[in-house]
């Protein structure tokens, strides 16, 4: 049977004994080249990019930083070819790289390409601060949906609903919030909404076998409908039922003046941090934890776990509502963590690249963080390249979560491999 | 995902048996009322009802004539039902008037024009449906019907606006673009099922999200960019590209839907007469037998989804070639997504599917009469529509909501 490890993120095979992937330190290497050839080279010498990392409201101000475009650009991307090098390395050796080399390599690449885009335009730097700040904010929804999708298909069942547990947590925050005047409430409420989402996944996939997809697709409709019908009657006709009502920053003192990281990590709402306390506490009680073992097992093979007096149907289903929590919460980031009222179909989507988050990060909280700050961190970077208005059309950017998922599926970029069971409905 | 077309196929297994046997049935009342009680129509009937009412109460209690009773509701009830009865009756002859005919119409000409409106709106939901339906047969799950319709009616959209052909020729090459450019939307999910067991169900999931990228990005430039508009919207398709219409411009219903339902037939020939559909469908219900048995399995995973991926095309050219004549960004409207609920609700059988496209497509035809006529939000017809299919999908849940025996096979796996 499969193996329970928490798969580090490596391209590299696993096992002695597997055939050697060669697509992922290709990829890893054709990425590189790309990288040296049109940021390095493209970058044009003579010209200078400006990063500015400082804000005034900061402890104290660090100096903007203007480096060589060119020389920075193909620095970054030198090192991207190498860490390709050191990929294609550990393949012949048949070694396990650890999850640090795809990162350094993206931010490698990240590098190359913000240097890139900021070549040679005076006034306009680059703001790395603001970049990072905003991909955080931007992956919240993804993180918290990931880790829902994590907890769902780690005992079983496919979680296709992200999106409506999103979607659902945000109206019901929204509208608590606004009836009771206060934004706390509203993050109180989004779990539940998500957890009812989950409730109906849980019975109808758990109780009446109906196919997970199917139920997890026709679920987002409902809510989708649901919704917006009562965004359209509901709350058209009682406006104070739908207000902007927000969360303040939180500012956690001392760490928050730190240059950089403390505007970006800990100058957020009462949301990112709850998002810190969630991952790290999933991701040890699903891996270290009697109850994670539990979890696994169920998801791994039902029949084992039944037979050592594990309730299959029982942990799922209450993973499944836990999971709908999860996600539910998540959704809060769009109304009461964003400071806005609630939109028709305002998730946009969400949910389908948190779907995607969790499959790259290899359905474990850790990974599904990472895999969120990377779509997060795209979707920044798309905002960012469009108010600098750079060459590259912001939809291709835009499409960036979704191929990176289809090759992860695909396995061109390491290999993804689901909980074994996942999908099928447990019979005795 | 092996289950539920298990149960698909036991009861198409048991369908034509319970159709076929009139004689027996005619000899034996109770036996015909017990088929009927244990059929899955009945199971249909029973959850469309249900979804339906679900769907009133909802209406009724968002309402605001209605909310305002409750305040007083004890001392005149009666107040509280009036509205209640008022917003429900309301609610269903608008979309009786607003889907199959406006009896407030001068003549029959005006009256059923809902109706044809319904036969519009259900084209593209035949099509894609059909499409997601075979999938569905040889056990692939494609959510991506949204990104073949889209990806076809860009090609169509170009051909029809870009190229100058003649009259006749111009339709046909129009109508192939739209086949094409859906058909290799669909091939990509196919081949890297088949190639690298990706799962179709993300594949395509992503695919329509890269469909909707492109389609912008493809508007943002000048070769599909309508001249003098900042919108991004391409220029109107040529007339000789168009769907002509085929009771006259009194009417929106287009050629497209005698497409649909031409398509609908030839998809019933595929899969029930011909070799192609029986390895299809004996890959759905064992991948592992089909390949026991000497089927290539990969292939017949590239062939359904290029096929699901043509005929989603095939949508995508009624909507450009046949109602909106020019391209946008939200040119498969929500059909793709529709089209998952119409092939679950016609349980992937093509006749089946063109009775729940248009069942939905009357729902949906209803909408705007129901925003403007009875105040009610267009979204409350996706709220029925998911009931439904909801429903439909737990057989149990209905059976046991309206008290009906359950079919035997199922007592069987229960034991």
């Amino acid at each position: 049977m499969t193996t329970l490890v928490d798969a580090p993120v490596t391209p590299a095979a696993d096992d002695a004994s597997a055939r050697r992937r060669w697509a992922g330190p290709i990829g890893l290497g054709l990425i590189g080249l790309v990288s040296f050839i049109f940021f390095g080279i493209g970058s044009g010498g003579g010209n200078e990019t400006t990063f500015s990392v400082a804000r005034q409201s900061d402890f104290f101000t660090i100096p903007t930083l203007t480096v060589p475009s060119q020389l920075t650009a193909t620095a970054l991307s030198v090192i991207a070819l190498a860490l390709a090098g050191l990929a294609v390395w550990a393949t012949l050796q048949r070694r396990t790289l650890g999850w640090w080399l795809p990162v350094v390599f993206t931010i490698a690449v990240m590098g190359s390409l913000l240097t890139w885009a900021g070549a040679g335009r005076e006034g306009t730097n680059v703001q790395i601060t603001g970049l990072l700040t905003s991909a955080i904010v931007l992956s919240i929804p993804l993180v918290f949906g990931a880790l829902s999708g994590t907890l769902c298909e780690r005992s079983g069942v496919i979680n296709i609903a992200i999106e409506g547990q999103l979607l659902f947590g945000a109206f019901l925050a929204a509208l608590v919030a606004s009836a009771t005047g206060n934004a706390y409430a509203g993050l109180v409420a989004a779990p539940l909404a998500g957890a009812l989402v989950g409730a109906l996944l849980a019975i109808f996939a758990v109780k009446y076998w109906v196919d997970q997809i199917v139920v997890g697709v026709v679920l987002n409709v409902l809510v989708i409908g649901l919704t917006s019908f009562l965004f359209g009657s509901l709350m058209r006709d009682n406006p104070n039922l739908n207000q902007s009502m927000s969360l303040g920053r939180l500012p956690v003192p001392v760490l928050s003046e730190i240059p950089i990281i403390g505007p970006v990590l800990f100058n957020h709402n009462a949301l990112v941090y709850i998002m810190y306390v969630t991952v790290i506490v999933l991701h040890i009680m699903l891996f270290k934890s009697r109850w994670g073992l539990r979890v696994r097992a169920v998801g791994e093979h039902p029949k084992a776990a039944d037979t050592v007096g594990i309730k299959v149907n029982r942990t799922r289903v209450r993973n499944v509502i836990l999971g709908g929590a999860i996600a539910g919460l998540g959704g809060a980031f769009f109304t009461v963590a964003a400071g806005l009222a609630f939109g028709k179909e305002m998730t946009a989507g969400k949910g389908f690249i948190a779907l995607a988050a969790m499959i790259l990060g290899r359905w474990s909280p850790k990974g599904a963080l990472l895999a969120a700050l990377l779509f997060g961190f795209a979707d920044a970077l798309r905002l960012q390249l469009g108010i600098m208005g750079s060459p590259i059309p912001s939809q291709f950017l835009g499409m960036l979560p979704y191929l990176a998922t289809i090759f992860a599926v695909a396995g061109l970029v390491g290999f993804a491999k689901p909980p074994a069971a996942e999908g099928k409905p447990y019979k005795k | 995902m092996s289950e539920s077309t298990a149960t698909t196929d036991r009861s198409s297994a048991d369908g034509p048996e319970s159709e076929g046997s009139p004689e027996e049935a005619g000899r034996d009342f109770g036996r015909l009322m017990r088929e009927i009680t244990q059929s899955d129509l009945l199971v249909v009937v029973f959850a469309i009802f249900a979804a339906m009412l679900l769907g009133g109460l909802l209406v009724v209690l968002a309402d605001k004539d209605v909310l305002a009773t409750t305040g007083y509701f004890f001392s005149r009830p009666g107040d509280f039902f009036a509205a209640v009865g008022g917003t429900l009756s309301s609610v269903f002859t608008t979309m009786f008037q607003g889907a199959i005919y406006n009896t407030n119409a001068s003549d029959v000409a005006v009256g059923i024009r809902p109706f044809t409106q319904t036969l519009t709106v259900a084209t593209p939901l035949i099509l894609a449906g059909l499409g997601l339906g075979l999938g569905f047969r040889a056990g692939l799950f494609n959510i991506g019907a949204q990104g073949q319709i889209i990806i076809g009616a860009t090609v169509g959209a170009y051909v029809g606006f870009a190229w100058d052909l003649p009259v006749v020729l111009h339709l046909i090459v129009a109508v192939v673009g739209c086949v094409l450019g859906g058909a290799i939307w669909g091939f990509i999910p196919g081949f890297l099922k088949a190639r690298t067991g990706a799962h179709e169900v993300i594949t395509t999931i992503m695919l329509n999200y890269i469909a909707l990228n492109l389609v912008s990005f493809a508007l943002s430039k000048t070769a599909f960019q309508r001249p003098g508009s900042t919108n991004p919207q391409s220029p109107l398709i040529a007339e000789t590209a168009e769907y002509p219409l085929i009771l006259g411009s009194a009417y929106n219903l287009h050629l497209g839907f005698l497409l649909a339902l031409a398509a609908a037939g030839g998809v019933w020939w595929l899969l029930e007469r011909s070799t192609w559909g029986f390895q299809f469908r004996a890959v759905g219900a064992n991948p592992h037998a089909a390949r026991t048995a000497g089927m290539s399995v990969s292939k017949v995973y590239i062939l359904v989804m290029v096929t699901a991926g043509a005929l989603a095309g095939l949508a995508g050219s009624a909507q450009i070639l046949g109602t909106e004549h020019s391209l946008t960004a939200g040119v498969a409207a929500s059909f793709g997504f529709d089209a998952i609920t119409v092939a679950l609700l016609g349980r992937s059988r093509p006749l089946g599917i063109v009775f729940a496209a248009l069942l939905f497509g009357a729902l949906r035809a209803a909408g705007p009469a129901l925003q403007v006529q009875a105040g009610v939000p267009v979204d409350i017809v996706l709220v029925i529509q998911s009931l439904i299919v909801l429903f439909i999908a737990a057989p149990p849940l209905v059976r046991t909501m309206f008290r009906l025996p359950a079919p035997a096979h199922v007592k069987e796996v229960a034991a």
